[in-house]
């Protein structure tokens, strides 16, 4: 991670202690989560305690103190997504990812996480795939949706592969 | 400074503007139990031990008295039966945390609290918050802080200050209403885990193995 991101988005922010959440909100949106050295920047350049930022850090749960995938599926587990199959919607994610919810992959691809309620419950059940939402979703829509997401994974780490020195190297053997 | 008047318990009482209600109270003698409050520190209405009856406008509301100010014809019951039950709940909840802290058990007396009303927890800590406002307010070292919330919120010391900060201080284990070992230990794990040598922002952070500048 470059600090300088972050020095970046304290400026914008004037360096006010009160606009403390929305510096974290900014990390958060651009590196996805909260790594320790962006928050001991922040705690010495806001001049706020270290305590005072993990008490926020903890409290919320937009942030994250571990890394995240770079596609977040939240899956909405409350009353009414819960009567129409919500379970059956989070058992698909989690066989077609192989996250469980709270967790992330290692390869970072995909986080899993559940809410309790969007506030669009006349969609349930309701899947929320980096920020666009699917309502009425159907476990094999689930998986399609997924899938494709999956798909373009691979073809991205392939086409980074091929860039790469590695695949000179193989390329050589291939030859050879 | 305008004079407000109140009744506590019965008795007219002449406070200055500001007080809170528990100031009150005690300028005339009445005790109200607290946990929480502390005289060196802010009020904080964690406990709310101090709950009392407050009539105003023709309105019962039950208050937080460390925290509430007095107010002109305020008439305040600092015991009744609603205030002590709730006061009984409070302890038993506290006492599942501390069934032997003496403060506790000493109030539990009085209030009739069973102390083995609600499962035993595995902390003593009571989210009192003494340690963390005496480090925040006092100290200003911020070296101990809640993390969490809800029913996994707790105390826990920042490695990279406790290291520096800590072992010369431990002020705030004697305040500890329930057990100071608790602060001990809470200390002790985040001491455990020693901070990463190279962090930025942490300062004198080389508690590690490969630091010689003592």
């Amino acid at each position: 991670m470059d600090i300088g991101i972050i020095d970046e988005i304290i400026d914008k922010h004037g360096g006010e202690s009160g606009a403390l959440i929305q510096i974290l909100l900014d990390i958060q949106g651009a590196v996805n989560w909260l790594p320790k050295e962006a928050l001991a920047r922040v705690s010495e350049k806001l001049s706020v305690p270290m305590s005072r930022i993990q008490h926020i850090t903890t409290f919320y749960k937009t942030f994250s103190l571990t890394p995240k995938g770079r596609h977040e599926i939240h899956v909405c587990l409350g009353t009414a997504c819960h009567v129409r199959g919500a379970q059956d919607i989070l058992a698909t994610v989690e066989e077609v990812t192989g996250v469980k919810p709270g967790e992330t992959d290692p390869d970072l691809n995909f986080s899993v996480e559940t809410v309790s309620c969007l506030g669009c419950c006349a969609l349930g059940p309701v899947m929320v795939v980096d920020g666009e939402y699917h309502g009425n979703v159907k476990p094999a829509e689930t998986a399609k949706v997924l899938s494709q997401l999956k798909l373009t994974e691979t073809a991205e780490a392939l086409e980074k592969l091929k860039q790469s020195e590695t695949a000179e190297v193989l390329n050589l053997c291939a030859c050879q | 400074m305008a004079e407000i008047n109140l009744q506590i318990d019965g008795k007219k009482v002449v406070a200055q503007e500001g007080m809170t209600i528990l100031e009150a109270a005690r300028s005339i003698g009445v005790e109200i139990p607290t946990v929480c409050d502390h005289e060196k520190l802010l009020p904080y209405g964690a406990c709310r031990v101090c709950t009392v009856e407050a009539d105003a406008n023709g309105k019962t509301s039950l208050v937080a008295a460390c925290q509430q100010p007095a107010a002109n014809g305020l008439v305040v019951r600092t015991r009744s039966e609603k205030v002590d039950r709730i006061r009984k709940v409070l302890l038993e909840q506290m006492l599942s945390h501390a069934p032997d802290a003496e403060q506790l058990v000493a109030l539990a007396a009085t209030y009739g609290a069973d102390r083995d009303r609600f499962d035993k927890e595995a902390s003593f800590c009571i989210l009192c918050g003494l340690c963390v406002r005496y480090c925040a307010e006092i100290k200003q070292k911020h070296a101990v802080g809640f993390f969490e919330r809800g029913s996994k919120r707790e105390i826990a010391f920042i490695p990279e200050v406790a290291v520096r900060e800590c072992w010369d201080c431990k002020e705030c284990f004697p305040l500890c209403p329930t057990s100071a070992l608790q602060a001990a230990y809470v200390l002790t794990e985040a001491l455990m885990t020693p901070p990463e040598v190279d962090g930025p922002g942490s300062g004198h952070a080389c508690a590690g193995h490969k630091c010689q500048c003592g």
